[in-house]
């Protein structure tokens, strides 16, 4: 099981205080907030992508990268990356090499982003914003395991002959999750690769998250990826953590009454009751975590939303160390002795996905040819697929 | 859930006094169709929906899309009415507030197909046609079906009269409800509405593998 935290990068004014922190605190406190992530002994750090105020992050792949190089063993990710209104071609290109940087401590989510004033500032179309996310995986899908692509679609200018670089890192594309709350398409595309599939899941009762996670696992199974109890499934969840609970109770609800989506809107208990969240001791938020299992059977990552609403830099840090001392390694035992032994236990790591496909041989190693301007004539731009060995699979675009 | 063999009316009120003359009227009508109902061997049941007791629960839904455990009890009712009768007080020469946020909760294709009787009560029989040109509009969004009769009463109409359109109305609401409108619509043609998974209420899970979106899906766009 993999536990991590994930961001919206949402720059919020602490209603205890009245202060708004500056754009600068607030990425600064993102870094520190991903290495304390690891500190504490969490898995996964993931972070949003937005395109308007009061966001800070436009540019995942930057901020990732530079994580990366300040952390050692924590897995990052995205919460989501938009695969409407980003071309799948820079998609490949970013995070390709974020992959490299990161020694393959990556992976990404994909959502569709549901701003409608975002898609004409990148030149899209919400009404066409299903389909358009459809086609952009698919082609991002191929522009990862093919080094040559020829591409036409509806939505993007063709691609003739073009190579996507860096290479994946060890020729393995990342792992790629894809979050719906309500579109079984999207569910059927994650099940037809054999992707994730990951339910927001907080704002909802969590019947809603289930019927979509269900059809996943069933199409998963469909499709001849394992069995439907072994399809790779993520959760969010929601936690503020005291030692007593009523001081989490008392600490939390300010910043609950006012936070963006959900504040002004509906008593902290009855959201509790309904929702995910969890504003307790660290015995109340494993209970309630331990039932998301018991609701979606044995799952491989749980994120929690945790530095949201105008929460301080400090408080997000102690909870972190809640989450990391007394909460995380309980959930651990836990869900580790009741998991079905042949469910995989995490989302597949980059040295797994590396020995899937090269069992004991050496990864590949893509080294290019001398540049001939393009890759439309002669043969592979890389050097291990020249014109006699044409025909091997990985150069075959079609 | 009903049982198949009994048919549900729901009354919606957003009268707001205790008592109230808005429930009044749509609890007049309720009785009144249930009799009607017994004398033509249809065996109806009744539930009243009181909006005032749900204001809050309805505006946290509209600010935040949190649906309360008591609004999603009523939106089950509703969503398992086979006739609902609808009855709001006149304020500023409109239908209430909380009427209108009431129905701009419910999934689009919550009510298709269904009978809805309009009832309204004003201070001043100026505001007599605030059900016709205001409230039917709302209704026809919802590809719900509103009875022709729309019952209003001003202060003056308590009287004589008032019992003979309730009648009519009635008449034209169960004429509705046996001919099985609501039903012949859903059977036949219901794909054709806008639906999203999980909408209707929940109801909708139907999911078409057989489409160009899933083709597309599976990379065969």
């Amino acid at each position: 099981m993999e536990f991590g935290i994930f961001s919206v990068s949402d720059v919020t004014r602490d209603p205890t205080t009245g202060y708004t922190p500056s754009e600068a605190e607030r990425i600064d406190a993102v870094v520190q907030i991903a290495q304390k992530a690891e500190e504490v002994g969490l898995d996964v750090f993931a972070i949003g992508e937005h395109h308007n105020p009061p966001f800070f992050s436009s540019s995942p792949t930057t901020l990732l990268a530079f994580i990366a190089a300040k952390t050692t063993r924590l897995k990052l990710s995205t919460s989501t990356t938009l695969i409407t209104t980003n071309d799948p071609v820079r998609i490949a290109e970013e995070y390709a090499l974020l992959q490299h940087l990161a020694g393959g401590r990556i992976d990404l989510m994909l959502g569709r982003g549901n701003t409608a004033p975002v898609y004409p500032w990148f030149g899209k179309d919400i009404r066409t914003g299903l389909p358009l996310a459809l086609e952009n995986y698919n082609l991002l899908h191929r522009l990862w395991r093919e080094d040559v692509v020829d591409f036409a679609g509806r939505f993007r200018t063709p691609l003739e002959g073009f190579t996507s670089t860096p290479r994946p890192l060890d020729d393995v594309p990342p792992f790629v999750w894809h979050g719906a709350i309500r579109t079984p398409e999207i569910a059927e595309q994650a099940a037809y690769y054999g992707d994730g599939f990951f339910a927001n899941h907080i704002f909802a009762p969590s019947e809603h998250s289930l019927r979509l996670i269900n059809f996943y696992r069933q199409r998963f199974e469909h499709y001849g990826h394992g069995k439907r109890s072994q399809a790779i499934v993520g959760l969010g969840g929601q936690a503020f953590i005291a030692k007593r609970s009523q001081d989490a109770i008392e600490g939390f609800r300010p910043y609950f009454n006012e936070a963006p989506v959900y504040g002004h809107g509906p008593a902290m208990e009855a959201f509790m009751r309904q929702t995910p969240l969890s504003v307790g001791s660290p015995q109340q938020v494993i209970e309630k975590t331990l039932t998301f299992r018991e609701t979606f059977g044995d799952y491989q990552r749980q994120l929690f939303l945790i530095d949201h609403a105008g929460l301080p830099l400090k408080t997000v840090l102690e909870q972190l160390e809640l989450l990391g001392e007394s909460v995380i390694p309980v959930l651990r035992r836990e869900l580790d002795a009741k998991r079905d032994p042949e469910v995989p236990e995490r989302a597949p790591t980059h040295a797994q996905l590396v020995k899937a496909k090269y069992g004991e041989n050496e990864p590949r190693q893509p080294r290019p040819q001398a540049n001939r301007g393009d890759n439309v004539t002669g043969s592979s731009p890389y050097l291990d697929f020249d014109a006699a060995t044409d025909g091997n699979s990985a150069f075959k675009a079609r | 859930m009903t049982q198949e063999t009994q048919t549900s009316l729901v009354v919606i009120s957003a009268g707001t006094s205790d008592p109230s003359s808005t429930t009044l009227l749509a609890n007049q009508v309720a009785t009144r169709a249930l009799n009607e109902a017994s004398g033509r061997q249809i065996s109806m049941v009744t539930q009243t929906i009181e909006l005032r007791r749900l204001a809050r629960d309805i505006t946290d839904a509209l600010v935040t899309q949190f649906i309360s455990a008591d609004l999603q009890q009523a939106l089950d009712l509703v969503r398992d009415a086979d006739a609902l009768v609808v009855a709001t007080p006149v304020y500023k020469a409109g239908a209430s507030g909380l009427l209108i946020s009431f129905f701009q909760v419910l999934d689009n294709d919550l009510l298709i197909g269904t009978p809805v009787l309009l009832a309204a009560t004003a201070g001043s029989a100026r505001h007599a046609l605030v059900v016709d040109e205001q409230l039917r509009g709302l209704f026809a969004y919802l590809r719900a079906i509103t009875v022709p009769t729309a019952l209003f009463a001003a202060p003056e109409d308590w009287g004589e009269g008032m019992a003979q359109r309730v009648d009519r109305a009635v008449a034209e609401l169960l004429a509705l409800v046996a001919g099985g409108f609501r039903e012949a619509v859903r059977n036949n043609v219901w794909t054709s509405y806008q639906h999203h998974y999980g909408s209707a209420g929940g109801a909708e899970l139907a999911i078409d593998l057989d489409t160009d979106l899933m083709r597309l899906a599976t990379g065969r766009g």
